[in-house]
Parts: C-alpha cells; structure tokens; sequence
C-alpha cells in the first residue's frame, strides 16, 4: 500500500481560532465524561454530592470512593487513552500508512508473552506486579524489533520496521499461546489481561503512567513539524533541512514509550490506537500538529465514555475494551465509507 | 550475444529449475507425512509405514495407519495447500504481499461463530465446524456490503474489515473471558488453529470442497493472471473484470471458510506459501502448483513439530506457523530487498 495520502480531504481552511474553539469544545467534552465517571457506578452520586464530599474536611464513604477508586480510574482511562491516540497518530505518521496502530512494533505480543512467564514460570499472581513485567517486555520487543530492522546503509526505511514488528509480534505471541496452553493459571490472568480493562487497577501506577505519558507527549509534540515535511516526502523533508533519521528515532521512541505504558496499564486496547487519529483528520485536517492535538483529546474521551458506559449497560461490568470496540467500529467503518478511495 | 539468442534456453533452464524444485517439494511433503505417521504414542518404524501403505499391514498397525493418523497427514497437506492457493488469490486481487483472507475479518468471523457453538450449544465436533462456517461467511458478506460503495474499492474494504474484525476480536476476548478455564482454553486451542482430533469424518467432506474449487482455480489462472497486470489493462484485453474478481473472491473465500471450519484460523501459511512460491522460483507467473505444493509442505512440516515438540503435550499447530512465518519475515529482512507494502 503506497498510500502516503493519508487523507485526501483539502487542508480545512482553518484559523488557528477556529481550531482553539473547536479544541475547547473537545476538551470541555472530555471534562464532562470525567465527571460522569466520578458519579456514575455501584453507587450513584450527584454532582454536587461530589463537589460537597471532595471540599468537606471531613472524611465520609464518598470522598473516600471518589479519591481512592474513582478519581484514579478515570485519570487512568484519561493518560492510557492520550497514549494510545498518539502512540497510533505517531504509527501512521512514520510509517506512511493509515493503518497502522500502536501494536505495529510488537510490544502487545511482548507484553502478553511477559505476562505469561511471570505468571506460568516465576509464580506471581498479582496484576499489579507483573504489570512491570508486561512494560519490560513491551519495551525489550520494541529495542528488539528496532534492531531487526535498523537501517541498512543509513537510510531508516520504515517498512522494514514494520515487517520486523509483524514478524517479532508474530513469534511472541506464537510463544506466549504456546507456553500459556502449558501453563493454565497463566492462560487464566492473560486473557483478562488482553480484553483490556480499567477494573482493579491499584492507584500507584497512576503516576508511572503519566511520566511516559507526558514524555512521550512532549516528544510527539517536538516532532510534529517534522512529521508534516515528512509527509511530503524525504527528498523534500531533507530540502527543508530536516534530520530524518534523528526524526524517527525519536519518535520510535515515543510510539514505544507510550504504548508500552498505556498497554500494561490497561491492557491491549490496540484498536483506540487506529481509529482516534482518523476521527481526528475528519475535524483537524492535514497539520500533524492539530492532528495530534485532537486526538490527545478524542482518545480519551472514548475510553472514558468505553469505561462509563460499560459499568451501566449490563447487570455486570463489561470491560472497557469490549465497549471500545464496540464505539470505535462504526466510526471507522463511516470513515471508510465517507472518504474517497485511496489507491492500494 | 543480444539478449534475444539467450533469452529461450534461459527461459527453458529456469522451467526445469522450476520443475525440479516442484519434484523435491512433493518428495519433502512425502518424507513429512510418512515420519508424521510413524511417530506418536505408538512407533511405527519410517519403514514399516511405507509398507503399510503400499497395502502390506494387517491388525492393529494398520488401523492406527490407515484409522488413526493417515486423516490428519492427509489434512494437512490438502488444507496446507488450500490456503496457499487462497492467499495467492487474495495477494494478486490486491496486488499486496500482505494481502491475505484475514484482513477481511474471515477468520476472527470464524471464532466468533465456533465460540458460539463451544459455549452456548456445548460445541461437539459438527456444531463448532458449522457454526464456524456460518461465522466466517457471514462476517465476509458483512464486510463486503458495509464496503461496497458503487464498487468494491481494496482500501475501503480492509479499512471496513479491520473495524468489523475489531469489533469481533473483542467480542472473541470477552466470550473466553466468560467461559469456564477448561472451555475457554479448548476454545484457544482451536482459535490458533488446531489438527488435533481430525478424523475421516471431516477430511473426507471438506478435501472434496478443496479439491472441487482447486480444479476451479486452476481453470481461472489465466482471468487471475490478467488482474495481476491491473484491471485497465485486464479489461482492454477484453476481461470482464467485477465479475471475474468477484468469483475469485467467492472462490477464495470459499477455500479458507472450508479449511477454517474444520481446524481453526491456522496463520501465516496463506500469507508465506505464495511468497516463497515467488522467490524461490523467481518467475512472476501464476505459480498455482508451486504455491499449494509450498502450503502443503508448510501445514505439514508445521503439524509435525507442534506433535513432537512439547510431546505428550501437543501444540495447537497454528503457534507453529506464526513461530516459522515470523522467521521467514526476518529472514527477508536480511535479506533486505522487499518492501512490505503494508
């Protein structure tokens, strides 16, 4: 697929105003689901039964179920979706392909072939202790995968990172099955694991999560620019005086960061990866910048709405990645059917 | 010298490679299946087994042959090739090497409809292949109208696939979240793609289907060559080109339904076999033989290792193939000529 059009929409005529207002709105969006997160669930609360329990000094049962279960849950769906937007914005940008998500450098198959050991052969039980596990080995898959397929004479050809992803994700999770078919209790945890989910999480990897959130934001962000001559190919990103080779590895950097955190955090929500950065061309049109500003805001707000909406629909809690899937497919099946073909 | 005077014993020499080539493949694909017959609970020497089906055994030894074993060599080098054959379809129709009948949602369809048979009907044998046929053609029909858009457009219909697969995938998860371990690891099982338990009972109904639609395929090689050049081109020379890439299509779909039904959504062998068909024989013709004696040799060669290499434990052979498809990725890696188009 040599689409390097990722979209074929004109570049909206849009003023930096009119992406401000646009942004606000996106962003006052996001702040009502995180409300509604705060007060919807086992125990109904209003609003303003929050505001009251949060400002009382006094300790009570809600300010205690607000501040130690709900309030970090939804920072936590907040962080692991922005990572998984721009960990999939990054893919796309990189490798020049529209479909491309954050399990494109096999740290999903990483991450899950981790769990798998720590659970099946070293014993541990607990999800917030092999949560390290399954980071170290998202991070390991990706160093691995990078070496596999760093760049032959000088120039970083990103489809060669992308066939060594596919093929190291391929091995690892051909092992992990394998070895999780032998060892039933860690078939047990990985496939809870996989669904994705924001349920049990212990509140102390909130704050891990937002370092590698808000580096890797940080990267993404310096790097926008020269994404945006990027797309316009390298000879002429080269003319424009941008390093290409520092670009990319800078942003394999922040793709890896970012998905590998958000993946062990929450698990293999790989698909809010693919889909926010195409709902967020719809309004942002062509600047990476934008782009990257929408999504960082879209994302999030699905995997809130995911979270929210899987606590009320049934009798029991539907994990988030279910409902994320179940949100995200429509949308990208109207993107699909909206815009005009691109040439494979 | 001008290039014409070479041009035809180069063209004859490469024939012959070609032809060799086939030759030591099937003797390959002959190899594995008779060490696959031989080993298991119950050794029987190499030997032993070629005498045995040259019609000299008797009693028990020739039941567990011809009863117990023969049906899962012979499936997989039979649904070994059907894939093969329907990745190679699917590869020239969107003229990309990762083109497979998995991106459109196939296969992950296909679980879905097995998991329904396993957890709620308590799946025996005929209820998890029905269902998982059912599944899998229902979720291509899905995709292919939610694509279709005055015409079937490559781009529209992957992107459509990969959300209706998503969708699918999850609903997958959850279902093995819900069920009980047991079922839900018997349902892995068969997820990755499985030869275990296959009797006469299923080899015989869907070898036929297999073989029915590769005589058709081999019929159609020369519409297939024509789209591979690019539809103008195929229509100037007077194809009709929807209607002939809608019944390979039908045709492929129809292989990979039939094969995903009985042993699950084995990977990689779609994708690898036309490749390696292509490479090693370095022509860019249609190569159908080559391909399905390649997917043969992979299924096999694959089914025997998942026997042997944890044994008693067995793998479920789709882990196998992932295992050797990711080597052979690398290997192209090193080599560093091909550009992944995906």
């Amino acid at each position: 697929m040599n689409t390097s059009e990722i979209t074929d929409r004109p570049q909206r005529a849009g003023s930096a105003g009119a992406h401000i207002a646009r942004l606000a709105f996106f962003a006052a969006l996001l702040a009502g689901l995180a409300v509604l997160s705060l007060a919807i669930g086992s125990r109904q609360m209003s609003v303003h039964s929050i505001m009251l329990a949060l400002w009382d000094p006094q300790e009570s049962i809600e300010k205690a179920l607000v501040l130690e279960s709900r309030l970090p849950r939804a920072l936590l769906a907040i962080l692991a979706g922005a990572a998984l937007g721009i960990a999939g914005l990054l893919s796309q940008s990189m490798t020049r392909n529209p479909l491309a998500e954050p399990g494109i450098l096999g740290v999903n198959a990483g991450a899950s072939l981790a769990i798998v050991i720590a659970v099946g052969f070293l014993g541990i039980q607990e999800y917030n202790h092999y949560i390290f596990f399954a980071f170290a080995g998202a991070l390991l898959t990706a160093a691995l995968v990078y070496l596999i397929g760093r760049p032959q004479r000088g120039a970083m050809d990103p489809s060669r990172l992308v066939l060594s992803g596919v093929a190291m994700g391929a091995i690892f999770s051909g092992l992990g099955t394998a070895l999780s078919l032998v060892r039933p209790e860690a078939f047990d945890q990985l496939r809870a694991w996989t669904v994705g989910d924001l349920q049990g999480r212990n509140s102390g990897i909130v704050v891990p999560l937002l370092v590698c959130t808000v580096i890797g934001i940080l990267i993404a962000a310096s790097s926008a620019r020269s994404l945006d001559a990027l797309a316009l190919g390298e000879d002429s990103a080269r003319g424009l005086g941008i390093d290409i080779r520092r670009t990319r590895v800078l942003v394999l950097v922040a793709i890896t960061l970012l998905a590998a955190a958000a993946t062990s955090a929450v698990g293999a929500i790989g698909f809010l990866g693919l889909m926010a950065p195409h709902a967020a061309r719809r309004v942002a049109g062509a600047s990476t910048g934008w782009i990257m500003a929408y999504t960082a805001l879209i994302a999030p707000s699905i995997l809130l709405l995911a979270d929210v909406l899987g606590r009320v629909l049934l009798p029991s809690e539907l994990p988030a990645g279910v409902v994320c899937a179940a949100i995200g497919a429509p949308l990208l099946v109207a993107i699909a059917r909206g815009r005009k073909p691109v040439a494979l | 010298m001008s290039a014409v005077e070479t041009a035809k014993p180069r063209r004859q020499r490469r024939k012959l490679r070609a032809r060799g080539l086939a030759v030591l493949v099937a003797l390959a694909c002959a190899v594995i299946t008779v060490l696959a017959i031989s080993g298991g609970e119950y050794d029987i020497s190499p030997w032993r087994v070629v005498q045995i089906l040259f019609g000299g055994g008797e009693g028990l030894e020739s039941t567990i042959v011809w009863d117990w074993r023969m049906p899962r060599a012979l499936a997989a080098l039979l649904f070994g090739a059907a894939l093969a054959l329907s990745g190679l379809v699917f590869q020239s129709l969107t003229r990309n090497p990762l083109g497979s009948p998995d991106i459109i949602g196939l296969s992950t369809g296909a679980y879905s409809g097995a998991l329904i048979a396993i957890t709620i009907f308590g799946g025996g044998f005929a209820a998890t292949t029905a269902g998982a046929l059912a599944g899998g053609l229902l979720t291509a029909l899905i995709v292919y109208l939610l694509a279709w858009r005055n015409g079937t457009h490559g781009f529209r219909l992957i992107l459509v696939g990969i959300g209706i697969s998503s969708v699918l995938a999850s609903f997958n998860q959850y279902m093995v979240l819900r069920a009980d371990l047991d079922t839900a690891m018997s349902a892995a099982v068969w997820g990755a793609g499985t030869l275990n338990g296959v009797s006469w009972s299923g080899v015989l109904p869907v070898g036929a289907v297999v073989l029915v639609i590769a005589a058709m395929l081999l019929y159609c090689a020369r519409p297939l060559q024509l789209l591979q050049m690019g539809d103008d081109l195929a229509a100037s020379l007077g194809l009709n080109t929807e209607r002939a890439k809608l019944l390979l299509i039908v045709l492929a779909v129809a292989l990979t339904s039939a094969v995903t039904a009985l042993i699950g959504p084995v990977a990689f062998v779609a994708l690898v076999s036309p490749q390696l068909a292509r490479r090693i024989l370095g022509s860019s013709g249609m190569n159908l033989v080559p391909t399905a004696l390649f997917g043969a040799f992979l299924l096999s060669f694959g089914d025997l290792l998942a026997q042997r290499l944890f044994a008693p434990v067995q793998l479920p052979v789709g882990v196998v193939t992932v295992c050797l498809g990711g080597i052979y990725l690398i290997y192209l890696l090193n080599r560093g000529t091909r550009k992944a188009g995906a």
